[in-house]
């Protein structure tokens, strides 16, 4: 019994994922307002997510969707704590920029 | 129990007078401190006839066990160790009554009949052991109590050196002892006496095996018995308080080494060569320490110096292999030179601490009871017929004429010094005038009775310890009585002697003869021609070797001490200074260095630490997945 998922080969979906991830991962490089890296971050869990369940749906087992939930689950906590920090930067510093952040350095 | 009751009492007066002392008043410090050690006297004596029987063993606890290897913590009683147990708590009580007297100024009074205590304790161990471990255990307490008490007056920098000169040249005989067990350990796979004896007795093992363990053992007996080459510390001892000199360094631990020959007599049965080499170092040890006995001056050094001699001649006697001849004189020395040394005590102590025997005379009159006692005791030590010390050095001298001539010759020659020198000092000390111009003949005073008893008591075994042991020209029904109570525990057996009668009384008529001698020659010369030893500015160059001990310390000064010293030196300013202090500098240097260049990586520049972090990533993948 095919689904219309496995009906798509499995290289396709670790294409895709490989391509968010790096995008994911050259903007977390690259650019430096705070909220994109943010951005970033997220999507590079996502593309974690997408292989996570593409994988899952292909083995028909399911605890890779579980895994899932989870990172979702802590990715929205991360994305909750990190923009309350970023707030409270903005505040200080009325930039969301991440250079300034080599002030804390010891 | 009851063999513990012999070590634990001294253990107990060592403990409440090292804890409580300082807090008690003095009579009573000195009450336990003798109680511990007549207490064990007397228990001892009961054991007596159990002994006779057969030895008593006690086992209290396992001491180590290591693999194979199992050593105990067990008492044996039999009759070496009796006799042995005996000495030391019956002459231990003397002095420890004696020292009530002579250390009762002493500020220390309660530490000194601690220390005293605890050496009683530590001697017990070593003579009442059931293996070698126990031995090894007494002889370094024993050298441990030495150091303490030869340092007592520590406030003197000059004792002090004393008491740690004493302590090194110890423990190189203790390497020796030591080197001596494991070998034991390692052919009889155990140090049990019994064992051990028994294992040797089936004569299984190559001969090199007994040589080396009891020239081994001979060496530890060495240090312990002050023989060449390790007798140098024995005459600075004499630092320490005269009880001491008496107890530790005349009678009880000197004699350990002879004990620990003895004891191992089914080892030196096998060894003849060992037996060789503790027959001519014993012959050179009693020959060059009474020469240097005869122009020493101080009245301690004479005594110590007599000592080193007499312990040769205990060596002589093992070294023919006459190991109940060795014992006799033990005993009987411990008697006569405890008297001796207890009477320098009281002379010095009569003197205010005067030691130069140039500078009394005429004590005669003002030291009755201890002029007649150390007269005895002088008697004693140099042949007096009849008197103990004839016995007992007679019996060796038989036994060294068996030997050969040349030794029996040499060994008569020391006993005729040794009449030599203490008539020289008996008569420096007693006759004569008196000579101290700083310290008035009035003040000098007769020692209080406490003092007095103990000569008195050790003056009448003096005269007559030689019951112990009496010829068998003498009598027939109580001769050798020594010989006989040591002779079943030997595994080969006591050398017999062998000698024609007339001979005997040859050899009897000459050390009578020597004697005379040395009395007369000494006695024209300080009593009739009234000589007085000279002073150190006019003394002749023969003298002058003699009185500077031929130079030995001197020698090992420079042949051992200083080269060490300066090695040492050298230690520090090259390898101390420049190698581990600038090494482990520089060590810290690089240190330093390698954290600054890494600091500089935690520049707080999040791209950098992310492209780390990533590169990093991707090199740990791809070496996972190409290599």
């Amino acid at each position: 019994m095919n689904t219309v998922f496995q009906q798509v080969d499995i290289s396709h979906y670790i294409y895709l994922s490989t391509v968010l991830f790096c995008i994911g991962l050259f903007g977390v490089l690259f650019r430096r307002n705070a909220i994109v890296l943010l951005m970033c971050i997220e999507l590079m869990l996502n593309s974690v997510n997408l292989l996570l369940t593409a994988f899952s749906t292909y083995m028909g087992d399911s605890s890779g969707q579980l895994f899932v939930f989870f990172i979702m689950v802590v990715a929205a906590a991360e994305a909750a704590v990190g923009l309350a920090i970023l707030v409270m930067i903005y505040r200080n510093t009325r930039s969301t920029t991440v250079n300034f952040l080599s002030n804390l350095k010891g | 129990m009851g063999l513990y009751a012999l070590i634990l009492w001294p253990l107990l007066g060592f403990a409440i007078n090292g804890l409580l002392g300082s807090k008690l008043p003095k009579t009573v410090v000195g009450m336990i401190g003798t109680a511990a050690v007549l207490i064990p006297f007397v228990s001892a004596v009961s054991m007596w006839g159990a002994v006779q029987e057969g030895a008593l063993v006690s086992r209290a606890f396992t001491f180590l066990q290591v693999g194979d290897l199992h050593i105990e913590f067990k008492l044996l009683l039999d009759r070496l160790s009796l006799v042995m147990a005996l000495v030391i708590t019956g002459i231990g009580t003397l002095i420890h009554l004696y020292s009530m007297a002579y250390m009762a100024e002493d500020a220390g009074f309660y530490k000194f009949f601690a220390y005293l205590n605890l050496f009683v304790f530590n001697m017990l161990i070593l003579v009442l052991g059931a293996n070698f471990m126990m031995l090894f255990f007494g002889w370094e307490g024993v050298g441990l109590c030495s150091y303490l008490l030869i340092g007592f007056w520590y406030h003197n920098p000059e004792f002090g050196y004393a008491a740690r000169k004493a302590f090194v040249m110890n423990r190189i005989g203790d390497l020796g002892l030591l080197l001596g067990l494991f070998l034991v350990i390692q052919h009889f796979g155990s140090l049990d006496y019994q064992v051990v004896f028994s294992e040797v007795a089936k004569v299984s093992h190559p001969q090199w095996v007994y040589t080396s363990i009891a020239v081994l053992l001979f060496i530890g007996a060495m240090g312990k018995s002050a023989q060449i080459p390790l007798y140098t510390w024995l005459p600075d001892a004499m630092a320490g308080p005269t009880p001491v000199s008496a107890l530790i360094h005349a009678a009880t631990m000197v004699t350990a080494g002879v004990y620990l020959v003895v004891r191992s007599e089914a080892l030196y049965a096998l060894a003849p060569v060992a037996r060789d080499l503790i027959l001519y170092i014993g012959l050179a040890t009693s020959l060059m320490a009474a020469f240097i006995g005869l122009k020493q001056n101080d009245i301690k050094k004479v005594l110590a110096y007599s000592t080193v001699s007499q312990l040769g001649l205990m060596f002589i006697a093992l070294g023919c292999g006459a190991y109940s001849a060795a014992m006799f004189h033990l005993v009987t020395h411990a008697f006569f030179k405890a008297l001796l040394f207890l009477g320098s005590g009281s002379v010095i102590h009569g003197m205010h601490h005067e030691q130069d025997i140039r500078r009394m005379g005429g004590l005669r009159k003002a030291m009755p009871l201890t002029y007649w006692t150390f007269l005895i005791g002088t008697l004693a030590i140099s042949g007096f017929p009849f008197l103990s010390g004839f016995f007992s050095k007679d019996e060796i001298l038989l036994h060294t004429f068996q030997h050969s001539p040349v030794v029996y010759a040499l060994a008569v020659f020391s006993a005729g010094l040794t009449g030599i020198y203490m008539f020289r000092m008996f008569f420096l000390t007693f006759h004569g005038t008196y000579r101290n111009s700083h310290y008035p003949f009035e003040k000098v005073h007769e020692s209080p009775a406490l003092m007095t008893i103990p000569l008195a008591i050790l003056a009448v075994l003096s005269v007559l310890g030689g019951l112990l042991n009496l010829p068998h020209y003498l009598t027939h029904n109580m001769a050798e009585g020594l010989a006989h109570w040591l002779a079943p525990l030997f595994v080969f057996g006591d050398a017999s002697v062998h000698v024609e009668a007339s001979t005997e009384w040859a050899l009897l008529g000459v050390a009578v003869s020597v004697f005379a001698i040395a009395f007369f020659w000494m006695r024209h010369k300080y009593i009739s021609q009234g000589a007085v030893a000279e002073e150190d500015a006019d003394m002749p160059a023969s003298g002058s070797v003699l009185a500077h001990k031929f130079y030995v310390d001197e020698l090992y000064d420079s042949l051992f001490a200083r080269p060490l010293q300066r090695l040492g030196e050298w230690m520090y300013r090259v390898l101390d200074r420049k190698g581990f202090v600038q090494g482990t500098d520089a060590l810290g240097a690089i240190t330093l260095w390698k954290a600054r260049v890494a600091a500089r990586l935690q520049s707080g520049n999040i791209e950098l630490y992310l492209i780390i972090m990533v590169l990093a990533a991707a090199l740990m993948l791809g070496l996972e997945m190409f290599a």
